[in-house]
């Protein structure tokens, strides 16, 4: 099996989420930066294990700054992927970083293509559908559970109101959600040969982006919490009836 | 010009979802100086139910009854969806930030080379040809506007983010070929596991949410008690999912699923950033929990100081109460 699975950078879980030049740019002042959690603790363990299991490689790609090759590339062949690709290039929209994966991906004939469910910092959801199209493959998105038999994918994924389990053939990109793996820590001897595992670095195909952010703004501040007696719940009842009216 | 929309229906019932983007769509519409709205239907759904999403402002419906849709296969579904924007001359088309919606709309964008936002939570500003869509980002601890700047533009829509509002026009429903066959399905589904007898957390107005306070799986009942009572969906916090006392679905948080119901109630949850991150954009919050210094409050709207197996049973009764008296 040849695998290829699309890893982020997003800022940390705990991040404080503030912005500068008027409020048109993320402010990077003393975030810390990790691997997009989905990616990693459900695409990229998913790979490694079918990998283990059937043979193959996994090689796991970026399109980001060389910062990216610290932030998250070693962490990702630490954890146990083969080699790495990252296209050198700020990743400009969805679609701007779905079409360097795809070109990339394009001759390399990968059986499965790996995201994780949605980036937690631009929460698009994007890339994994623009990847499958601009290859014209199948995809599956925001799977809990997959199993590899031969060619074939069984995917349980999640649909409204439910869940379905599907069969597919390969090649195709699968979106990668909780419950597909758990979380790997890089053991020692992980994070000592992820040095001298290969890195390919890419130029960026000249591809105009189909969105821009133009303006931040955080959500209004909540007012100060009214406290209910906890022997009187039914003064809480009242109030969301009758001043919250939400029931 | 048109505005399209694409119909949401589980076995022909058409969701709540698309009549917020029919809702949505109308008002898009009239800003962008559309001609008309459009929707899609794709499978089997009855054409009184159709005929309805002119109650919210859907002046046509194109539905192609090919039995290949009741299946979902986002490739034969982006396909058709591709062919009817052609037909009805799209300049936008709107879906629902669901499921489908997720899997669908990033493929249309790259097909019809349309800018797409997803999880958009509010309408567009228009601006000659430039869109200017907010939507969530930072896992709901921010909003961004963003600008698409391609001619046809696609706006997919976070659930819960927009009013419906039923007028009582109808809608004309005529029929539709999108010209996909049997060919195109690459997916073959082997079993469908519903959970239709619950509301889909995402779309749920009311969730009553429980967290590590709870102690076990086995004082959930109390939960869902309330919940039922409310007619609410349950969610929880994420270390209660990950050691199963509740299925991995109702992890909402920054690494679950994020939600913005009209009322949140936390019982024994504490509050940690990660977690606000899913539900902080939840119109109404109410905390139950016994630490007074729970970070939670800072968020909440109201709240209770008190333990949860004591607190719950006495407002479950209260609601009762409530409910009986507002039947
Ligand atoms: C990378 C990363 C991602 C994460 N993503 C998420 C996420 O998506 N979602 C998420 O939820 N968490 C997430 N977390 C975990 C998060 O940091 C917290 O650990 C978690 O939310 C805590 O869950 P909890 O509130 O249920 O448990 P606790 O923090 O243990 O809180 C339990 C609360 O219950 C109260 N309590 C105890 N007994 C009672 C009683 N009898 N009556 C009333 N109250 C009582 C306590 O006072 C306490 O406040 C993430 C963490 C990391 C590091
Ligand atoms: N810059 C990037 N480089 C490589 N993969 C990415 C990048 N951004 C997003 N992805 C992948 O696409 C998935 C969905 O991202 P998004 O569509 O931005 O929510 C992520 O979980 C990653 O797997």
């Amino acid at each position: 099996m040849k695998l290829l699975v699309c890893i982020s950078k997003t800022p940390d879980t705990t991040a404080k989420i503030a912005f500068t030049d008027n409020n048109s740019r993320f402010d990077t002042n003393g975030v810390t930066f990790i691997m997009n959690p989905t990616d990693e603790w459900y695409a990229l363990v998913r790979a490694i294990e079918i990998k283990e299991q059937l043979g193959g490689s996994v090689t796991v790609i970026n399109v980001g700054p060389k910062d990216n090759e610290t932030v998250v590339i070693h962490k990702a062949l630490a954890i146990g992927a083969d080699d790495a690709v990252r296209i050198d290039a700020d990743p400009a929209d969805a679609f701007f970083v779905a079409s360097q994966i795809a070109a990339y991906a394009k001759d390399q004939n990968y059986d499965l293509i790996f995201t994780g469910k949605e980036t937690i910092d631009y929460n698009g959801s994007n890339i994994g559908g623009m990847v499958a199209e601009l290859l014209d493959l199948p995809y599956v998105s925001l799977a809990n559970h997959l199993e590899m038999a031969g060619n074939t994918a069984t995917v349980t994924r999640e649909i409204e109101g439910g869940q379905e389990v599907i069969e597919v053939n390969t090649p195709f990109v699968i979106s990668a959600q909780k419950g597909m793996a758990e979380q790997r820590i890089p053991n020692m001897r992980g994070i000592m040969t992820a040095r001298s595992k290969p890195l390919k670095v890419v130029p960026p195909l000249p591809v105009t982006a189909y969105t821009t952010i133009a303006y931040y703004e955080l959500p209004p501040q909540r007012k100060e919490v009214k406290l209910i007696d906890p022997e009187h719940p039914e003064e809480l009842v009242k109030l969301l009836h009758e001043q919250a009216k939400v029931i | 010009m048109s505005v399209l929309i694409y119909v949401n229906h589980i076995n022909g019932n058409i969701k709540k979802s698309t009549f917020e983007t029919a809702c949505y769509a109308h008002r898009v519409a009239q800003l962008a100086g559309a001609a008309e709205v459009v929707a899609l239907s794709l499978g089997t759904v009855s054409e009184t139910d159709l005929a309805a999403l002119g109650n919210c402002g859907v002046n046509r419906v194109l539905s192609d009854t090919n039995p290949v849709f009741n299946r979902f296969d986002s490739g034969v579904h982006t396909k058709a969806l591709a062919a009817a924007a052609k037909a009805v001359n799209a300049s936008v088309v709107v879906l629902s930030h669901n499921s489908s919606g997720k899997a669908i709309a990033p493929r249309l964008s790259v097909r019809l080379q349309a800018g797409l936002v997803s999880a958009a939570t509010e309408l567009p500003q228009v601006n000659g040809n430039v869109f200017t869509v907010r939507k969530s980002v930072f896992s709901g601890k921010a909003f961004a506007d963003y600008s698409i700047i391609t001619p046809v533009k696609i706006i997919s829509l976070n659930p819960n983010s927009y009013p419906v509002t039923r007028g009582n026009g109808t809608a004309a429903v005529e029929s539709f070929n999108s010209g996909v066959s049997t060919a195109d399905v690459k997916i073959k589904v082997l079993e469908t596991k519903s959970l239709s007898d619950t509301i889909p957390l995402p779309e749920a107005e009311l969730v009553v949410s429980a967290g590590r306070g709870m102690k076990g799986p086995e004082n959930w009942g109390m939960i869902e008690e309330l919940a039922s009572v409310l007619g609410a969906a349950t969610a929880c916090s994420r270390p209660v999912a990950d050691v199963h006392w509740r299925p991995h679905h109702e992890h909402v948080g920054q690494t679950g699923i994020t939600i913005r119901p009209n009322l949140y109630i936390a019982i024994g949850i504490s509050g940690a950033i990660q977690h606000l991150a899913g539900v902080s954009n939840s119109k109404v919050i109410v905390v139950i929990n016994k630490d007074a210094e729970a970070p939670f409050f800072k968020a909440a709207d109201y709240g209770i100081i008190g333990d949860a197996f004591e607190v719950i049973p006495k407002l479950t009764q209260a609601l009762k109460e409530f409910k009986s008296q507002n039947a």
